[in-house]
Protein backbone atom coordinates (compact mmCIF):
# COMPACT_ATOMS: atom_id res chain seq x y z
CA UNK A 1 0.00 0.00 0.00
CA UNK A 2 2.75 2.43 1.37
CA UNK A 3 4.63 1.59 -2.04
CA UNK A 4 1.73 1.97 -4.15
CA UNK A 5 1.30 5.73 -2.79
CA UNK A 6 5.11 6.32 -3.64
CA UNK A 7 4.96 4.73 -6.91
CA UNK A 8 1.55 7.00 -7.94
CA UNK A 9 3.12 9.92 -6.37
CA UNK A 10 6.01 9.42 -8.83
CA UNK A 11 3.87 8.90 -11.93
CA UNK A 12 1.86 12.41 -10.49
CA UNK A 13 5.48 14.33 -9.93
CA UNK A 14 6.55 13.20 -13.70
CA UNK A 15 3.47 14.26 -15.69
CA UNK A 16 3.56 17.41 -13.60
CA UNK A 17 6.96 18.14 -14.84
CA UNK A 18 6.06 16.97 -18.58
CA UNK A 19 2.70 18.45 -19.21
CA UNK A 20 2.60 22.08 -19.71
CA UNK A 21 0.38 24.14 -17.98
CA UNK A 22 -1.46 26.69 -20.46
CA UNK A 23 -1.80 30.16 -19.09
CA UNK A 24 -1.24 29.55 -16.04
CA UNK A 25 -4.10 26.91 -15.96
CA UNK A 26 -3.03 23.39 -13.70
CA UNK A 27 -3.62 21.11 -16.80
CA UNK A 28 -1.46 18.35 -15.30
CA UNK A 29 -3.44 18.01 -11.94
CA UNK A 30 -6.37 17.98 -13.98
CA UNK A 31 -5.80 15.36 -16.28
CA UNK A 32 -4.27 13.12 -13.11
CA UNK A 33 -7.39 13.40 -10.81
CA UNK A 34 -9.66 13.12 -13.58
CA UNK A 35 -8.35 9.72 -15.17
CA UNK A 36 -7.41 8.37 -11.70
CA UNK A 37 -10.88 8.54 -10.92
CA UNK A 38 -12.12 6.51 -13.50
CA UNK A 39 -9.21 4.24 -13.26
CA UNK A 40 -10.72 3.83 -9.41
CA UNK A 41 -14.36 3.61 -10.29
CA UNK A 42 -12.69 0.95 -12.66
CA UNK A 43 -10.78 -0.87 -10.68
CA UNK A 44 -13.50 -1.00 -7.51
CA UNK A 45 -16.22 -2.36 -10.08
CA UNK A 46 -14.13 -4.66 -11.44
CA UNK A 47 -12.51 -6.23 -7.96
CA UNK A 48 -16.37 -6.12 -6.56
CA UNK A 49 -17.46 -8.25 -9.66
CA UNK A 50 -14.31 -10.71 -8.75
CA UNK A 51 -15.49 -11.59 -5.65
CA UNK A 52 -15.79 -10.39 -1.68
CA UNK A 53 -13.40 -8.29 -0.39
CA UNK A 54 -10.82 -10.76 1.11
CA UNK A 55 -7.23 -11.97 0.79
CA UNK A 56 -5.20 -10.59 -2.82
CA UNK A 57 -8.54 -8.74 -3.83
CA UNK A 58 -8.09 -6.95 -1.06
CA UNK A 59 -4.28 -6.68 -1.55
CA UNK A 60 -4.95 -5.82 -4.83
CA UNK A 61 -7.55 -2.84 -3.61
CA UNK A 62 -5.42 -1.66 -1.27
CA UNK A 63 -2.24 -1.53 -3.31
CA UNK A 64 -3.63 -0.60 -6.50
CA UNK A 65 -6.82 1.68 -5.24
CA UNK A 66 -6.03 3.09 -2.08
CA UNK A 67 -2.04 2.95 -2.60
CA UNK A 68 -1.38 3.91 -6.09
CA UNK A 69 -4.60 5.87 -7.42
CA UNK A 70 -4.94 7.30 -4.23
CA UNK A 71 -1.44 8.92 -4.33
CA UNK A 72 -1.43 9.58 -7.56
CA UNK A 73 -4.48 11.86 -7.44
CA UNK A 74 -4.49 14.82 -4.99
CA UNK A 75 -6.84 16.87 -3.79
CA UNK A 76 -5.02 19.13 -2.38
CA UNK A 77 -2.87 20.42 -4.80
CA UNK A 78 -6.38 21.30 -6.75
CA UNK A 79 -7.35 23.65 -4.18
CA UNK A 80 -4.27 25.01 -3.46
CA UNK A 81 -4.08 25.85 -7.45
CA UNK A 82 -7.64 27.32 -7.03
CA UNK A 83 -6.39 29.02 -4.28
CA UNK A 84 -3.52 30.86 -6.18
CA UNK A 85 -5.41 31.56 -8.88
CA UNK A 86 -7.92 33.00 -6.75
CA UNK A 87 -5.01 35.44 -5.33
CA UNK A 88 -3.76 36.13 -8.79
CA UNK A 89 -7.03 37.59 -9.12
CA UNK A 90 -8.28 35.09 -11.67
CA UNK A 91 -11.63 34.03 -10.20
CA UNK A 92 -13.20 32.88 -13.23
CA UNK A 93 -10.31 30.22 -14.50
CA UNK A 94 -10.48 29.29 -10.63
CA UNK A 95 -13.99 28.87 -10.82
CA UNK A 96 -14.04 26.78 -14.09
CA UNK A 97 -10.98 24.76 -12.82
CA UNK A 98 -12.43 23.38 -9.64
CA UNK A 99 -15.95 22.82 -11.08
CA UNK A 100 -14.71 21.23 -13.99
CA UNK A 101 -12.69 18.79 -11.85
CA UNK A 102 -15.46 17.84 -9.62
CA UNK A 103 -17.96 16.85 -12.52
CA UNK A 104 -15.69 15.03 -14.61
CA UNK A 105 -14.04 13.44 -11.98
CA UNK A 106 -17.60 12.30 -10.82
CA UNK A 107 -18.63 11.33 -14.66
CA UNK A 108 -15.13 9.94 -15.09
CA UNK A 109 -15.39 7.84 -11.77
CA UNK A 110 -19.11 6.65 -12.80
CA UNK A 111 -17.91 5.71 -16.85
CA UNK A 112 -14.64 3.37 -15.25
CA UNK A 113 -17.61 1.45 -13.13
CA UNK A 114 -19.92 1.15 -16.26
CA UNK A 115 -16.70 0.06 -18.10
CA UNK A 116 -16.06 -2.74 -15.77
CA UNK A 117 -19.56 -3.49 -14.93
CA UNK A 118 -19.93 -4.36 -19.37
CA UNK A 119 -17.03 -6.12 -19.75
CA UNK A 120 -17.79 -8.54 -16.45
CA UNK A 121 -21.32 -9.03 -18.03
CA UNK A 122 -19.56 -9.76 -21.10
CA UNK A 123 -17.25 -12.23 -19.23
CA UNK A 124 -19.34 -13.50 -16.13
CA UNK A 125 -16.64 -16.79 -15.60
CA UNK A 126 -13.96 -13.26 -15.35
CA UNK A 127 -11.75 -15.77 -17.98
CA UNK A 128 -10.33 -13.04 -20.40
CA UNK A 129 -11.27 -13.99 -23.57
CA UNK A 130 -9.21 -13.32 -27.04
CA UNK A 131 -9.34 -10.43 -29.33
CA UNK A 132 -12.50 -10.03 -31.61
CA UNK A 133 -16.40 -11.50 -30.93
CA UNK A 134 -16.87 -14.13 -28.65
CA UNK A 135 -19.19 -16.35 -27.46
CA UNK A 136 -21.32 -13.79 -24.96
CA UNK A 137 -21.13 -10.82 -27.76
CA UNK A 138 -24.59 -10.09 -29.26
CA UNK A 139 -24.13 -8.68 -32.62
CA UNK B 1 18.17 16.21 -6.90
CA UNK B 2 17.85 12.40 -7.56
CA UNK B 3 17.55 12.24 -3.49
CA UNK B 4 14.73 14.50 -3.32
CA UNK B 5 12.80 12.19 -5.64
CA UNK B 6 13.60 9.50 -3.69
CA UNK B 7 12.30 11.69 -0.70
CA UNK B 8 9.20 12.65 -2.97
CA UNK B 9 7.98 9.06 -3.45
CA UNK B 10 9.05 7.94 0.27
CA UNK B 11 6.40 10.85 1.55
CA UNK B 12 4.29 9.92 -1.10
CA UNK B 13 3.94 6.68 0.21
CA UNK B 14 3.55 7.39 3.97
CA UNK B 15 1.09 10.10 3.06
CA UNK B 16 -1.34 7.01 1.55
CA UNK B 17 -0.23 5.51 4.68
CA UNK B 18 -1.40 7.93 6.82
CA UNK B 19 -4.26 8.35 4.84
CA UNK B 20 -5.16 4.51 5.41
CA UNK B 21 -4.35 4.52 9.20
CA UNK B 22 -6.25 7.93 9.68
CA UNK B 23 -9.17 6.74 7.46
CA UNK B 24 -9.56 2.84 9.28
CA UNK B 25 -9.98 4.98 12.76
CA UNK B 26 -12.89 7.41 11.66
CA UNK B 27 -14.68 4.81 9.91
CA UNK B 28 -14.26 2.49 12.69
CA UNK B 29 -15.55 5.15 15.39
CA UNK B 30 -18.11 6.64 12.80
CA UNK B 31 -20.24 4.26 11.02
CA UNK B 32 -22.25 5.97 8.25
CA UNK B 33 -22.89 6.05 4.90
CA UNK B 34 -21.26 9.19 4.27
CA UNK B 35 -16.89 8.91 4.10
CA UNK B 36 -16.15 11.12 6.92
CA UNK B 37 -12.36 9.91 6.89
CA UNK B 38 -11.86 11.07 3.23
CA UNK B 39 -13.51 14.20 3.88
CA UNK B 40 -12.13 14.79 6.67
CA UNK B 41 -8.81 13.94 4.82
CA UNK B 42 -8.96 16.05 2.06
CA UNK B 43 -9.83 19.05 3.73
CA UNK B 44 -6.61 18.96 6.68
CA UNK B 45 -4.41 18.58 3.83
CA UNK B 46 -5.98 21.35 1.88
CA UNK B 47 -5.31 23.60 4.73
CA UNK B 48 -1.68 22.23 5.34
CA UNK B 49 -1.03 22.40 1.65
CA UNK B 50 -2.27 25.71 1.89
CA UNK B 51 -0.19 26.87 4.83
CA UNK B 52 3.33 25.22 2.58
CA UNK B 53 2.35 27.59 0.11
CA UNK B 54 1.92 30.53 1.96
CA UNK B 55 5.26 30.21 3.51
CA UNK B 56 6.59 29.64 0.41
CA UNK B 57 5.42 32.65 -0.76
CA UNK B 58 6.51 34.92 1.87
CA UNK B 59 9.50 33.30 2.90
CA UNK B 60 12.69 31.24 1.45
CA UNK B 61 11.52 28.02 2.19
CA UNK B 62 13.94 25.11 0.74
CA UNK B 63 12.80 23.92 -2.87
CA UNK B 64 13.08 20.48 -1.75
CA UNK B 65 11.50 20.43 1.67
CA UNK B 66 8.11 22.73 -0.57
CA UNK B 67 8.70 19.10 -2.97
CA UNK B 68 8.79 16.58 -0.20
CA UNK B 69 6.24 17.73 2.25
CA UNK B 70 3.31 19.12 -0.72
CA UNK B 71 3.98 17.13 -3.78
CA UNK B 72 4.84 14.21 -1.85
CA UNK B 73 3.36 13.55 1.43
CA UNK B 74 0.11 16.08 1.28
CA UNK B 75 0.15 14.78 -2.13
CA UNK B 76 -0.32 11.29 -1.56
CA UNK B 77 -2.12 11.91 1.85
CA UNK B 78 -5.15 13.43 -0.11
CA UNK B 79 -6.72 12.23 -2.65
CA UNK B 80 -9.28 12.90 -5.37
CA UNK B 81 -9.99 9.44 -6.87
CA UNK B 82 -11.91 8.13 -3.53
CA UNK B 83 -13.82 11.25 -2.72
CA UNK B 84 -15.05 11.01 -6.88
CA UNK B 85 -16.08 7.68 -6.05
CA UNK B 86 -17.54 8.20 -3.24
CA UNK B 87 -19.78 10.70 -4.32
CA UNK B 88 -21.07 8.28 -7.39
CA UNK B 89 -21.79 5.90 -4.92
CA UNK B 90 -24.11 7.59 -2.83
CA UNK B 91 -25.58 8.95 -5.98
CA UNK B 92 -26.55 5.66 -7.37
CA UNK B 93 -27.84 4.40 -3.87
CA UNK B 94 -30.26 7.47 -3.98
CA UNK B 95 -28.36 9.48 -1.34
CA UNK B 96 -28.54 12.73 -3.50
CA UNK B 97 -27.91 15.12 -0.22
CA UNK B 98 -25.32 12.92 0.89
CA UNK B 99 -23.57 12.70 -2.35
CA UNK B 100 -24.28 16.71 -2.82
CA UNK B 101 -22.67 16.77 0.60
CA UNK B 102 -19.63 14.65 -0.34
CA UNK B 103 -18.87 16.61 -3.62
CA UNK B 104 -19.54 19.92 -3.24
CA UNK B 105 -18.95 19.88 0.77
CA UNK B 106 -15.96 18.72 0.59
CA UNK B 107 -14.84 21.25 -2.20
CA UNK B 108 -16.16 23.93 -0.29
CA UNK B 109 -14.50 23.01 2.94
CA UNK B 110 -10.76 22.16 1.23
CA UNK B 111 -10.75 25.21 -0.88
CA UNK B 112 -11.78 27.22 2.19
CA UNK B 113 -9.38 25.50 4.45
CA UNK B 114 -6.46 26.11 1.82
CA UNK B 115 -7.29 29.86 1.47
CA UNK B 116 -7.20 30.55 5.26
CA UNK B 117 -3.97 27.94 5.83
CA UNK B 118 -2.54 30.51 3.13
CA UNK B 119 -3.68 33.88 4.26
CA UNK B 120 -2.10 32.49 7.73
CA UNK B 121 1.02 31.78 6.15
CA UNK B 122 1.22 34.82 4.59
CA UNK B 123 -0.05 37.38 7.42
Amino acid sequence: MVLGGSLGTLARYGLDLLLPAPGGLPLATFLINVSGAFLLGWLLERLAAAGPDAGRLRAARLTAGTGFLGGFTTYSALTVEAVLLLDAGRAAPALLYLAATLLLGAAAAACGAAAAGASARRRPDGVRLPAGPGPGDVP
Amino acid sequence: MTGAVVALAAAGGLGAGARFVLDGMISSRVRSGFPLGTVLINISGSFLLGLLAGFAASAALDRSFVLIAGTGFLGGYTTFSTASVDTVRLLKAGRRGLALLSGLGTLAGALGAAAAGFALAAA
